[in-house]
């Protein structure tokens, strides 16, 4: 049965339920009920929970838990989530699996704990330094809370890199009807690359660094890194279509905007336009292979998004290929509007607005 | 079919609880339900308000939109919102509290004197729940009063005895639904 629960509650109690048994982190609106939640229901499954003393203690610890074979979690928003990216950088040069959530919030430096989509840049294109890549998962509901941070656990390990789940304030802090996924276990000690002491096969221990310094040659590093990120560019895309089998012209947008976008669609089809939506789940990898069904077909892409000047926009002009013209509705710290929406698509139909 | 009701009031009149008990019945019914406070700076100048919509499909956006069901605790609620009631929806206007209602063209204004129901009845702080009553009255087939009853001893997981809150929600429907 359903059960009424807050976004950021949900996500929790879905990680608990993956079988996370470690979180580190720090308070910050607004993901702080995932810390709030975690600090007893932890304890009760016999995991680790820490209220670490800064956001860098906190993702260096999920390192440390992550490199012994644990699931391990933690969350923040706006500058915390900043204070993360150098240990994703290193995460994704040990090559060990983690989740790390990112509840956006408004605004640049300190910012607002209001909602918003100004990370977008920040998670998918490698926050931190060197030119790491990792998939970042974009929740549009409670329900979706739960299932991606589910899901993410087994994306990390079975690339062995760090996965965001990139939420949003209003998800985080809405209600809604979920269906929590079922208890699993996970044993610590199953993988063969983790830390486990000494033993016969390793009698000085074993060393957990950057892969490139001891795995592979000096060329060929540059190579597994290719393929490893093309694996999950081929395998890992996840988007939805709505009402977009015949439609003329194409939404595009993630997380909470694209609930204002489905509402939209509604309105537009009532007064006979047909509008649907993509609505990238995970929004990197980007869902090239969604585009390259619509690609020259439909009349135009329109990226509704929650930031100044437009960001997943150009993931949009990207996967369109130069075939299909790509437009921008940048709301800002405004949520959108879906009688607006309907406006731009009108606008667009009839030339008014240039594109992005 | 997606229903839209919007909670509204001064902070403390128990409106977040309020639009809580509902979603919360929804939830039980396995509908698809989002409840969404007021968000923001808002939050802090002493005015609260939560949107529910509960529906037999995926509910698209949270945000309020064309209200079926408007519950307005205080007047700047009933002025802010009433605008965004869509025709042949309700408002029910918390009369305790407001002293003027006008009329609104189209919508089905109801009049309740939620806080006078509650203190009669002998727990003045459940006025929101009067008030809730009165807006299942106007949820159509959505959702039942026996329904909301039962998410309600669901919800309020602390309290054994519900007759009390219970009794006056119903009053709060009968208000509209005599």
């Amino acid at each position: 049965m359903k059960k009424l629960m807050k976004g950021n509650v949900a996500l929790a109690e879905a990680a608990i339920r993956a079988g996370c048994r470690m979180f580190a982190g720090y308070p910050i609106t607004p993901q702080s009920e995932i810390l709030e939640y975690l600090s007893s229901r932890m304890a009760e499954v016999g995991g680790q929970f820490v209220q670490t003393e800064s956001e860098l203690a906190g993702i260096s610890m999920v390192m440390g838990a992550a490199a012994c074979g644990q699931r391990a979690m933690t969350s923040s928003s706006g500058p915390g989530f900043t204070l993360k990216q150098e240990g994703i950088s290193y995460l994704s040069s040990a090559e060990l699996p983690a989740v790390i959530v990112d509840v956006m919030r408004y605004g640049i430096g300190l910012g607002d704990i209001i909602l918003g989509q100004a990370d977008y840049f920040q998670a998918t294109r490698g926050g931190g330094h060197g030119g790491y890549c990792l998939p970042v998962l974009a929740p549009s509901s409670v329900q979706e809370n739960a299932d991606l941070v589910y899901r993410a656990f087994d994306v990390a390990e079975k690339y062995r890199t760090p996965v965001i789940v990139l939420s949003d304030a209003a998800i985080g802090q809405m209600c809604g009807a979920v269906e929590l996924p079922p208890f699993r276990d996970h044993d610590i000690d199953q993988f063969d690359w983790t830390l486990k002491g000494r033993d016969e096969a390793h009698p000085n221990g074993r060393t957990m660094t950057d892969r490139m310094y001891y795995d592979f040659g000096y060329l060929e590093y540059d190579e597994h890194i290719r393929d490893r990120y093309n694996e999950m560019k081929e395998k890992e895309q996840a988007w939805e279509e709505w009402e977009a089998e015949d439609a003329e012209f194409l939404l595009v947008s993630y997380g909470i905007s694209s609930r204002v976008c489905k509402e939209a669609v509604k309105l537009a089809r009532a007064e006979g336009i047909r509008l649907g939506l993509i609505r990238p789940i995970a929004v990197w990898p980007f869902p090239q292979k969604a585009f390259d069904r619509f690609n020259g077909t439909v009349k135009g892409y329109l990226a509704v998004e929650m930031n100044a000047m437009g960001q997943m926009v150009e993931d949009v002009v990207l996967a369109a290929r130069g075939k299909t013209p790509v437009y921008s509705m940048a709301t800002g710290r405004v949520i959108a509007d879906s009688e607006d929406v309907v406006r731009v698509v009108k606008d667009i139909l009839a030339g008014k607005k240039e594109v992005f | 079919m997606t229903m839209e009701f919007v909670f509204a009031g001064f902070g403390g009149q128990g409106v977040l609880t309020a639009g809580m008990v509902l979603a919360y019945a929804g939830a039980e019914k396995d509908l698809d339900v989002t409840w969404i406070p007021s968000y923001g700076a808002e939050m802090r100048g002493g005015t609260a308000n939560c949107t529910v919509k509960l529906s037999q499909e995926e509910v698209a956006s949270p945000f309020p939109k064309r209200l079926d069901v408007l519950v307005a605790m205080n007047e700047p609620s009933l002025v802010k919102f009433a605008p965004s009631v869509k025709p042949g929806g309700h408002i029910v206007a918390n009369s305790s509290v407001i002293r003027n209602i006008p009329e609104v063209p189209g919508v089905e204004v109801h009049a309740v004197a939620v806080n006078d129901i509650a203190a009669a009845a002998g727990n003045p702080r459940s006025a929101n729940l009067c008030a809730l009553g009165a807006a299942v009255a106007c949820a159509g087939g959505m959702i039942t009063l026996e329904e909301v009853e039962n998410g309600m001893r669901g919800y309020f997981t602390k309290i054994k005895d519900h007759s009390g809150n219970l009794e006056i929600m119903r009053s709060g429907y009968r208000a509209v639904k005599p």
